[in-house]
């Protein structure tokens, strides 16, 4: 292999120079305003991440599962996962074997930009040796691989259901120009290769190609245009890359190791924040994901809207969607990318509702209830269980059955928790709750809190400091009640379905318990949607504006999927869930599991 | 020629409407789903403003259907029209032809389990009205105590509640609820008794003198305000939440027992018949009339009509009198298409 | 002519005091606000009103009667506990209306 320009040095890498080194100076200072706006603890946090090696390892492992092989999207859709492993993987290594070959072939250019990349423009080769051979059919494998991806990318916009996606975005302008440029960049890369493969030589895909052209177009003449056009669709993409989609592609590194470091969204645009925001491909899972979407109208209200709308800096636009979103959080579980939308959301909410009036002081006045001795396990109906008496009730009847003895913390209302002041973006207000609450709590000596409410559940778990109290959501403690025998059910044939609620399920990853609990009492039946996939009831407090008629729509299609095996019962775990569905549920009824097992107790 | 009118409902309307088109010299099919004739009213037990008792009403009315063909326990399975005719097939196995159909199918009461924060089914002292009415014939029910000592009565239970999914008045329960006051305090007159409305609607003749009755002479305390919750004691009362609005001010209240006003809305079997043809009915779920002043007795489709409170909520003598027009609507219907 | 009554400036509700064009303001953030028929639903449910004096349906008849400080402070201990909004009858969309209200008027001395 030898140099065959020399100099090593052709105009052509002039627009691909361009490209690049725009494309590395805004990433340096976007990396640089990322790293200014977060705060300094957090700054901190991400230094040390870097020496613990513990976090490196997990880092490195989600970069390459993530970025390159992008096994969640493999776990969604097969073919949907190959399109972008073959484009993530294939590119990758191809800039990786290209690195090697000019390290091993050409040393002398080294740390050269451009050369990897037209590494087969500046060589010629002088004799055929096995190793030359191995690293010339590496690099066609690798690019046949882009381009099966390639070619499966552009049947998707055709197509998009054949690879799982009922619905994809509406691209933006600099989306559509990086993506023709990303459509063109692999397959002239082919032809500037092939007319190339005579001199620098090739393998099984280029040197066809090159003998192919040869005999229509005759060799030397095309070699020019080609690799111009190629050096040209690449400069081209990396300028449209800041202003497209495709700045998720190394805005995701960075994502990853802020995330593994324990950094939080605490503003809405800016820091972690930004991170987020970049990291988002736009690839509309999130938009079959939402609950909204069964209308078409709220389509407009999914996550990488708004999203979208936060890279451009439209307030209005920011502020309508974040005070729509449900906070199901579904969006976010399926995300590809893990983008926390939902933080996004809060602290969004929050740049408005923060400085919003409020008025505490009547906290100071409540005294910490007073539990008898033998007491250890506290129940916490909270405050939307007092609008479902069945649920307390039942409770009441499973702890006298089990011999529990119990306080009952909240039998005349307690306080609230603090997560629906945390959902309309005031933390400031929550953390009051919070604190209050925990000082009650630690205070009663429980050594165990039973609750009913999911939505307590969540926020008593991510931001209470309960030491040596043990939380459990009343599906958790029945689930232990039955399996230590300490109360029986008796099993018949009717037929349940069980609707994850969005706060124990996606929100505390509680999916086995509810459902252990279901298959003691009679045959559990599936919803279309269940666990992760589950479809909010609609009632979520976590909406700001979203009006009640649209909601009534969102009820209307999580009954539809669950009750697609037509079961007997819907059994729920959330007072809101069972208040809307029951409210609406015309056919199937609908209780809570602690019902159901109450109802079955012998 | 073929002077066959059928009748859907034996409640007080299609008793009424069948007796008048019988007179007509119409030949009348009337068919009812229950055993019984009567619909609600062969439930009730006396009637407001005046408690007259409802007995001597329904027996009023069955005797005047003397001569009209009337089926009991039959349903219908099928209706289609047939050139400017109904065939109507019936669960019992005959098949009527006829020109005109009176759907008389009334009203379901509100299932009020459904507005669970009430705990009707859940807590032993909450009843509803028509369990109330039923006590006052039978003079039985565990739910009511020996000498229950507060009695509460809550006005629009599934009325004027979206999420009831049900935004319209019932109409009939303001009054009912402060006869059945009126009634428990002469029962327990040792009782304190509450009605907790929104709104009182007193409209009809002799309305306003039962109300002034009920606070002048049995001493009933009427709370504006809507229950929101109720909860149990451990003895099995229940303690009630409210706004005493007027004064301004979050109310509770423990009670030994706790009535619901259910409301009104269009009943199941009526609805059943009316899809079978396509019938339309409004937001309320009730059919829709084809006008609204001049016209209230028929449906867009010709030939059928509609009276009594299958088209919202009524009281007895308004239902009554629909099966008059009713019956003279279908009799000038016979009239012009023959002529 | 001077006869020398007067009355106590809070003695009586003075309908010149409502703020028509922040009143405006608020419908159009929230219309529901139009909806409430004044059953007390919300604030016999209240969470809060245990403890403090908190009621929307009061905030929303103050802010009619231009007693716009007034409506603030039954709103201020408010945990927005979202109780309200299952129980409203009207369907009102509470959460959002206490927020808009504190918006709007939340300056006011």
């Amino acid at each position: 292999m030898k140099e065959r320009i020399i100099g090593g040095y052709d105009n052509f890498v002039i627009p691909f120079m361009i490209g690049i080194i725009f494309l590395l100076t805004y990433l340096l200072i976007g990396l640089i305003r990322i790293l200014k706006h977060i705060p300094g603890e957090d700054r901190k946090k991400l230094l040390f991440s870097f020496v613990n090696p513990k976090i490196l390892a997990k880092d490195i492992r989600d970069i390459i599962r993530d970025c390159l092989l992008h096994v969640k999207i493999f776990k969604r859709n097969i073919l949907l996962g190959y399109m972008h492993a073959s484009i993530a993987f294939g590119w990758f290594m191809l800039i990786v074997i290209g690195h090697i070959e000019v390290a091993l072939f050409v040393p002398q250019r080294n740390g050269s930009l451009y050369y990897p990349v037209f590494y087969r423009f500046f060589v010629s080769e002088q004799n055929y040796t096995l190793k030359g051979a191995f690293f010339f059919f590496l690099m066609d494998f690798f690019l046949l691989v882009v381009l099966s991806g390639v070619g499966l990318a552009m049947y998707k916009r055709i197509r998009s259901i054949a690879l799982g996606m009922r619905r994809t975005t509406k691209p933006c302008f600099a989306d559509r120009v990086a993506l023709y440029c990303l459509w063109s960049i692999f397959p002239l890369r082919l032809l500037a290769e092939g007319f190339t493969a005579g001199i620098s030589g090739g393998s099984f895909l280029t040197k066809p190609v090159n003998m192919l052209f040869a005999n229509f177009f005759g060799n030397d003449l095309n070699i020019y245009p080609t690799w111009w056009a190629y050096s040209i669709a690449l400069g081209l993409f990396f300028l449209a890359m800041p202003f497209s989609r495709y700045m998720h592609i190394p805005t995701e590194v960075l994502l990853i190791v802020m995330r593994n470091a324990g950094l939080k969204v605490t503003r809405p645009r800016k820091g972690f924040a930004e991170a987020e925001i970049y990291s988002c491909s736009s690839c509309g899972i999130c938009l079959d994901a939402c609950p909204m979407n069964v209308q078409k109208k709220n389509l407009k209200y999914s996550s990488v809207y708004f999203i979208r709308f936060l890279r451009r800096h439209n307030t209005r636009k920011i502020n309508e969607i974040a005070d729509k979103c449900l906070m199901c959080g579904k969006c976010v579980a399926l995300c590809p990318v893990g983008v926390e939308s939902c933080n996004i959301k809060m602290a969004q909410r929050g740049t408005v509702t923060e400085k919003l009036p409020y008025d505490y002081s009547y906290l100071e006045k409540i005294e910490s209830p007073v539990m008898a001795s033998q007491e250890k396990v506290l129940y916490f109906a909270g405050c939307m269980t007092h609008l479902e008496p069945a649920i307390i009730k039942s409770m009441k009847r499973i702890f006298e059955a089990a011999g529990e003895n119990y306080y009952f913390a909240d039998s005349d209302g307690g306080l609230c928790c603090g997560r629906p002041l945390m959902l309309a973006g005031k933390k400031e207000a929550a953390r009051e709750l919070i604190r209050k609450n925990t000082e009650l709590f630690l205070a009663s000596g429980c050594k165990t809190i039973v609750l009913s409410c999911p939505i307590c559940l969540r926020v008593f778990r991510d931001e209470y400091k309960l030491p040596g109290i043990r939380l459990l959501h009343h599906t958790q403690y029945i689930n232990a009640l039955i399996k230590n025998g300490r109360i029986s059910v008796s099993k018949d044939e009717t037929s349940y379905v069980y609707h994850d609620p969005c706060e124990l399920g996606r929100g505390c990853r509680i999916y086995n318990e509810p459902r252990n609990v279901v298959m003691a009492l009679g045959e559990l039946k599936h919803a279309a949607k269940e666990r992760k996939e589950s479809i909010c009831c609609g009632g979520s407090v976590g909406s700001l504006t979203l009006n009640f008629e649209d909601r009534a729509k969102i009820t209307q299609e999580s009954l539809r999927t669950l009750t697609v095996e037509s079961p007997d019962k819907i059994v729920t775990a959330c007072p809101l869930c069972l208040k809307t569905f029951s409210d609406q549920s015309k056919a199937t009824p609908v209780c809570d599991i602690a019902q159901a097992v109450a109802e079955k107790m012998v | 020629m073929n002077k066959n009118v059928m009748v859907i409902g034996g409640g007080p309307c299609g008793l009424e409407a069948s007796a008048q088109l019988h007179k007509m010299g119409y030949n009348v099919i009337l068919i009812e789903k229950e055993k019984q004739l009567g619909g609600h009213l062969a439930k009730w037990d006396r009637l407001f403003p005046e408690g007259i008792p409802a007995r001597e009403v329904l027996d009023t009315l069955i005797e005047r259907i003397n001569g009209v063909k009337c089926f009991t326990e039959t349903e219908v399975v099928s209706i289609n029209l047939l050139d400017k005719e109904y065939n109507v097939i019936l669960s019992n196995g005959i098949t009527v032809l006829s020109k005109a159909v009176l759907m008389t199918s009334g009203f379901d009461l509100f299932p009020a389990e459904k507005k669970e924060e009430y705990g009707y089914g859940i807590y032993d002292r909450v009843i509803t009205n028509a369990d109330l009415e039923n006590y006052f014939k039978s003079k039985n029910d565990a739910r009511i105590a020996e000498n229950p000592k507060r009695i509460g009565f809550v006005h629009c239970v599934g009325s004027r509640d979206e999420k009831a999914g049900n935004r319209h008045c019932s109409k009939v329960c303001c009054a009912t609820a402060v006869k059945q006051a009126c009634e428990i305090k002469a029962l327990f007159p040792d009782a304190e008794v509450f009605c907790f409305y929104m709104d009182l609607r007193m409209f009809g003749r002799g309305y306003e003198d039962m109300y002034l009755k009920a606070q002048r002479d049995y001493g009933i305390r009427f709370i504006r305000g809507r229950v929101s919750e109720v909860s149990e004691t451990i003895d099995r009362q229940v303690i009630v939440k409210a706004e005493d609005t007027l004064s301004g001010k979050p109310l509770k209240v423990t009670l030994d027992l706790l009535v619901l006003m259910a409301g009104m809305q269009n009943s199941q079997a009526g609805i059943r018949v009316g899809n079978k043809i396509g019938m339309k009915r409004s937001e309320d779920g009730f059919f829709t009339t084809k006008g609204s002043i001049l016209s209230l007795q028929e449906c867009d489709k010709a030939g059928i009509f509609y009276a009594g409170a299958c088209t919202g909520p009524k009281t007895l003598p308004e239902t009554l009198n629909e099966a008059r027009a009713a019956a003279i609507s279908v009799h000038n219907y016979f009239y012009d298409t023959e002529n | 002519m001077d006869f020398g009554f007067s009355l106590s400036p809070s003695s009586r509700i003075d309908l010149d005091l409502f703020d028509r064009e922040r009143f405006r303001q608020l419908t159009e953030l929230e219309p529901d606000v139009l909806k409430c028929m004044a059953c007390g639903s919300c604030t016999a449910t209240c969470t809060a009103g245990k403890f403090a004096k908190n009621s929307l349906r009061s905030a929303i008849l103050c802010l009619q009667n231009g007693q716009q400080a007034q409506a603030l402070e039954y709103l201020k201990p408010c945990m927005l506990c979202g109780k309200c909004f299952m129980v409203c009858p009207r369907g009102i969309n509470t959460r959002h209306l206490i927020l808009s209200i504190l918006k709007i008027y939340g300056d006011t001395k």
